[in-house]
């Protein structure tokens, strides 16, 4: 088990190496390729070339690519000094490196912009896991009636309808037409209340999305489960229905949905990119499309990383779960 | 539909005229399980009737398909929660228990008595257990469901179980789950959990068909010894006449969703009356045969339980349809008969066949027996 452990970790931390190298590779190829230096993004187009020159002495651009990696790597993990003689700049591990655009260190930014997106998407995985799975069950239980019809229709709907017309749709109805509930303007430690009221409209709309297709594949396990010959012993041992139902085939029913719901949750902690947008939040995903729409490639880089470290440790999550859940799975 | 079925006869005991309060432990008056389908109304029992009193074993044996199992489902009141396949099932006819009739009780009475009076041991233990919880855990919910007891007496009670079918090291296996067990075990925890609070009536549904061999004979001298313990009646549903030869008080052949033949095990295993009956005996092996000599395979298919035939619904494969049948009507199905040669004890050998009694006898002592 701990052997398993330490080698499950060993693993996500190269995969994550891997990621890094292919992600490094490719952007800071890409101004190559399109035939501009890199050094030019950060001292701007009107700069003389001493300055140019400068720049990239500091930042190491001349070097081989794979020694620019290493250096960022070593940097991720030790801090990293950039120096062009007596223009020395300090960059605290972990160091992201430099903004292109705003000259500030990629690391602080991340931060800024990381607890946005996770408290979107926190908030949103409650409402979305009650919501979806609740219904799932209403109508795995009550199929093929009235109810079940209108809930899976619903939820076709909602995997259907892209988050930018619901998002629209709920600004221009509760916010702009009713309001009930204000944009997202403050943060928590500005003004809780505010927050929490911005915050509604963009969990409920993303929740929406997810609860259609967790309602969905509810009810779709809860319909298998229910078949399975556990659960006439269960009924056959004389145990009510809310037990049978409530205990037996939930437990099993929850096996996949967690699986989905680890995956999930990873992915979208690095950032729900159109949610962000429509809502104007600024978090890793608005920002991610900010850096590339400006070029701006460290930023790019960070948020990548952020975002697979987020997707690859919810995956080893969700495997270290499973031996938790099922007893069948044996860890090695 | 459903409704009727399951609340019609909510507040009266039991509805129409020929209906009597059973005397018997468990009978079962024209019971009839019928599913509607898409495609049709699939009658998957038409008309069974049987009695049986504690202490003894009926056996019911049958082809997979000819309704054993939908009976004794319908026995323990689970047609009423869940489903079977795509479709509720519609149960028309008795079943007494001690008394009660269950049909016409309301389901959380019958609740009651699922686990406690009447419990079931199923076919393959594995999917039957819940693979998520410990076996010990599952046998104690079995016993806490019907005893106002802790967690712990329970427990103790799981083990104590376990102890008596057999189960080497209870203490620890409580703690194991099912597929930790070998297939024998497994069912051994099956039955422990079955008689976990000492039913009445016990329905073993193919309880060996999932097991070695070896195992199986285990199995089944487990299920009589502990049925001498308890004194309770059993139903020993099974296609392999084998499992039920020794076992069995009395047997009941099903075919195509009724009762085709029904004595006791002596008769029907030693003078069956019906082709049917004869066609299981001559499929089954048995070491005293001569090995050049074939194993006679019941011809066919068995019927589609939608359109079964008019007349004798196993016509289409009876190796003596063509036996001339006086002047029977074709088309009626043949009714269970006994011609009046009560056993000592006052049993009756049922059998439904167009054939004179006299025409079977001969063709059974004269041409099935000798080759088997």
């Amino acid at each position: 088990m701990l052997a398993y452990f330490i080698r499950r970790i060993f693993s996500v931390i190269v995969m994550l190496l891997v990621i890094s190298l292919v992600t490094f590779g490719i952007f800071f190829l890409f101004p190559k390729m399109i035939g501009t230096d890199p050094a030019l993004y950060f001292v701007g187009k009107q700069s003389d070339p001493i300055a140019i020159e400068g720049i990239r002495q500091k930042m190491g651009l001349d070097d081989p690519i794979l020694v620019q990696f290493g250096k960022f790597v070593v940097g991720l993990v030790a801090g990293r000094t950039y120096a062009n003689g007596p223009d020395v700049t300090q960059c605290a591990a972990p160091c992201f490196g430099y903004s292109f655009k705003t000259e500030q260190e990629v690391w602080p930014l991340l931060l800024d912009w990381l607890p946005v997106t996770l408290s979107l998407a926190l908030g949103a995985v409650v409402l979305w896991v009650i919501g979806g799975v609740a219904t799932g069950v209403i109508s795995a239980l009550k199929r093929g009636t009235v109810l079940d019809r209108s809930a899976m229709g619903i939820a076709l709907a909602g995997v259907s309808l892209p988050i930018y017309f619901t998002g629209m749709l709920v600004i221009a109805v509760f916010s702009d037409q009713l309001g009930w509930f204000g944009r997202p303007d403050a943060t928590f430690a500005e003004d809780p209340g505010r927050w929490f009221n911005g915050m509604i409209l963009p969990w409920v709309s993303l929740a929406f999305l997810y609860a259609a297709m967790y309602a969905r594949l509810t009810r779709a396990t809860m319909l298998e489960v229910l078949n399975e010959d556990y659960i006439r012993t269960a009924r056959a041992k004389g145990l009510t229905e809310p037990v049978v139902i409530g205990k037996h085939a939930m437990r099993s029913t929850m096996t996949p949905i967690l699986t989905v719901l680890g995956l999930d949750l990873g992915a979208l902690m690095g950032g729900a990119v159109l949610t962000e947008y429509t809502f104007s939040l600024h978090g890793l995903g608005y920002s991610a499309v900010r850096a590339i729409s400006e070029h701006d490639l460290p930023v790019i880089l960070g948020i990548t990383l952020i975002s697979a470290f987020f997707v690859v440790a919810a995956n080893l999550i969700v495997d270290l779960m499973y031996a938790v859940i099922d007893p069948r799975v044996r860890l090695s | 539909m459903t409704e009727s079925t399951k609340t019609g006869a909510l507040n009266q005991p039991f509805t129409g005229t020929s209906s009597a309060p059973s005397t018997a432990f468990l009978e079962v008056r024209d019971l009839k399980v019928h599913f509607p389908t898409e495609d049709g109304l699939v009658k998957s029992v038409d008309g069974l009737s049987f009695t049986l009193e504690k202490g003894k074993t009926l056996g019911i044996v049958g082809e997979s398909g000819s309704g054993k199992s939908v009976t004794s489902l319908g026995i323990m009141g689970l047609h009423r929660v869940g489903q079977y396949g795509r479709q509720r099932a519609r149960l028309s006819g008795e079943i007494w228990l001690d008394g009660k009739e269950l049909l016409s009780a309301d389901e959380d009475e019958v609740r009651r008595l699922r686990g406690r009076e009447i419990a079931m041991i199923f076919q393959d233990p594995l999917s039957a257990m819940h693979p998520y919880f410990t076996v010990g855990k599952q046998i104690a919910e079995a016993y806490r469901v019907h005893n106002k007891v802790d967690k712990k007496t329970a427990r103790k009670r799981a083990v104590e179980l376990l102890d008596r079918v057999g189960i080497p090291e209870p203490h620890k296996r409580v703690d194991s789950y099912p597929h930790e067990f070998s297939g024998g075990m497994r069912q051994r925890a099956m039955i422990a959990m079955a008689l976990v609070n000492n039913p009445e009536l016990l329905i073993a549904d193919e309880p060996t068909t999932a097991l070695d061999v070896t195992v199986q004979a285990q199995i089944l001298d487990l299920i009589r010894d502990l049925q001498k313990e308890f004194g309770s009646a059993v139903i020993m549903i099974t296609h392999d006449l084998g499992v039920v030869a020794e076992m069995a008080d009395e047997l009941l052949v099903m075919y195509g969703g009724r009762c085709v033949e029904r004595g006791t095990a002596e008769k029907v295993f030693y003078e069956p009356r019906h082709p049917y009956t004869w066609g299981l005996l001559g499929s089954m092996p048995r070491i005293d045969r001569e090995q050049t000599e074939r194993l006679i395979p019941v011809k066919g298919s068995p019927p589609s339980l939608i359109n079964i035939p008019s007349g004798c619904a196993f016509n289409p494969r009876c190796p003596y349809a063509d036996v001339p049948k006086g002047n029977v009507t074709r088309t009626v199905r043949p009714e269970l008969t006994a011609p009046d040669d009560a056993g000592q004890d006052g049993s009756r050998h049922w059998s439904a066949c167009h054939m004179s009694q006299e025409e079977r006898t001969r063709i059974w002592t004269e041409e099935i027996a000798p080759k088997l």
